[in-house]
């Protein structure tokens, strides 16, 4: 019994050490850190296999939020970023933490709510008066509370609003963009979603709607940022390079702008 | 619920890595933590002096430790911040790997030391008027507590395949090299794909069941 125990054993460990050396060595894999909307919308992985054929690179797509990210890439875990929160990028390219920076394409954000509105958003003329009748009438807000790009932007709407958002009405969730929006769903809620997610979940959330949109305010801008070499030596330099220059060159702009959900184009190049 | 069994049963490959990969990453952490949870066990079980008592305590306190708060401290181990960064073990197979075996190892230890414990006293008694050396006592004991090794191997094999926290935390959840069957319920959950969950969910149970079974079998020819 004994050894036949220590047989499967055997055969598990020579299984993960004949077919991972690959994996273990770093410098043909590229550590992406990014946010849970690029991954969740399925761009990445409508754009990463022909990177990864075309260049032989093997891209590790770790999906948190813009926050998260930019955190793991000071503490030297991914070799690049792609998020979309432009004060924290500042920030951390002012920290000296990237080599360069990139802008990358855009998409914006929609206010999603029950289809009855209760607060009465739809004929808003600004979201920052959107955000404001929210508040005003109490209705339920989810948000996402994890410092990623999407709540970034909230908090920014919410200030210039001049209202500090707090109260049993204001659900701070703590989880992914397509998370919230099902929770949003499903607590007949109000909250603020990149148009990429809602797009892919929609099908999920039957009882959700786009009630506010095509504020300039809402624009979605998404950067790429290689992780300094100087900062930390170990980061995959060459390998970063190629996967800025693929999103930045002509088959990466190719691929996001035909990237489509249900017919609709989901994120548009920066100019 | 059709349509998860289809999944499973169409052998989608993606589905069969995640698969194949919670196996192997939680029977490696099991195999490892083995090695040194049995002998600590052991040797918590022994004798009954006041820091043995005391390690015993802590081992139990630790084999209670929510998964997220033993990724969190490996997290800061292998951070490239951290002391151990430069082996570059986050988000890679060998960051789970390591945390689950952190995971296993008390769980282990204090299965072990139970099941020591409960051996009569005259057996170690019998030993050591016999003369046995600490060595062959300890082959001796290992012997004889058979059924608790192999309880606590499968007890700790089902603590870190379904666990969720350390598997994230370090493994990052990349498609085709950390994602495990866990993280990827967790995944498709939040994307709101209850089907595909659903299919893994029924494999975690299925795997629970057999090795379970089998366990059972082992330790009644044991």
């Amino acid at each position: 019994m004994k050894s036949r125990i220590s047989i499967i054993f055997m055969i598990a460990a020579g299984l993960v050490l004949g077919t991972v050396p690959s994996a273990w060595s770093q410098n043909q894999r590229i550590k992406l850190a990014t946010t849970t909307s690029t991954e969740q919308s399925g761009l990445l992985a409508w754009m990463l296999p022909v990177f990864e054929k075309q260049s032989g690179y093997k891209v590790d797509v770790i999906a948190v939020g813009t926050g998260a990210s930019l955190k793991i890439a000071e503490n030297g875990d991914c070799d690049i970023v792609l998020v979309h929160a432009r004060s924290l990028e500042d920030a951390f390219m002012a920290a000296g933490y990237g080599s360069e920076r990139r802008d990358v394409m855009y998409n914006d954000f929609i206010v999603l709510g029950p289809e009855n509105d209760p607060a009465g958003i739809r004929n808003a003329g600004s979201a920052i008066e959107a955000f404001s009748r929210i508040a005003g009438k109490k209705a339920v807000f989810v948000s996402r509370g994890d410092n990623s790009g999407t709540h970034v932007k909230e908090k920014e709407v919410w200030q210039a609003a001049k209202i500090i958002p707090a109260g049993s009405w204001y659900k701070e969730a703590g989880q992914g963009m397509a998370q919230v929006i099902l929770m949003a769903g499903q607590m007949g809620s109000y909250t603020l979603a990149d148009r990429a997610t809602w797009l892919a979940v929609k099908k999920q959330s039957p009882d959700l709607a786009i009630l506010f949109e095509k504020d300039p305010v809402l624009l979605n801008p998404y950067g790429i940022i290689t992780v300094s070499p100087e900062k930390w030596p170990s980061v995959n330099v060459a390998g970063a390079k190629a996967l800025m220059d693929f999103f930045t060159g002509p088959t990466g702009k190719g691929l996001i702008e035909s990237y489509k959900i249900g017919g609709e184009q989901c994120f548009f190049l920066s100019i | 619920m059709a349509h998860a069994f289809g999944l499973l049963f169409s052998g989608d490959p993606e589905t069969w890595g995640i698969i194949g990969r919670s196996l192997i990453f939680s029977g490696l952490a099991t195999f490892f933590s083995l090695i040194p949870g049995i002998p600590l066990g052991i040797f918590m079980a022994w004798k009954g002096s006041k820091p043995r008592r005391a390690l015993a305590t802590f081992i139990h306190a630790i084999s209670a430790l929510p998964t997220v708060v033993i990724g969190l401290f490996i997290y800061s181990l292998i951070s490239r911040s951290g002391p151990l960064g430069g082996a570059g073990f986050l988000y890679a197979p060998a960051g789970v790997v390591i945390g689950q075996f952190f995971l296993a190892t008390p769980l282990v230890a204090s299965v072990t030391y139970a099941g020591v414990s409960r051996l009569d006293t005259r057996f170690k008694e019998t030993l050591v008027t016999l003369g046995a050396s600490p060595w062959l006592e300890f082959c001796a004991t290992m012997r004889e507590a058979k059924t608790t090794m192999l309880t606590s191997a499968v007890l700790s094999f089902g603590r870190v395949i379904g666990e969720v926290g350390v598997s994230t935390m370090l493994g990052g959840n990349i498609r085709g090299f950390t994602r495990t069957m866990t993280t990827a319920i967790a995944l498709d959950a939040a994307k709101g794909e209850f089907e595909q969950a659903l299919s893994l969910g029924l494999v975690l149970l299925i795997i629970s069941v057999v090795i379970n079974t089998a366990a059972n079998r082992l330790a009644d020819h044991a």
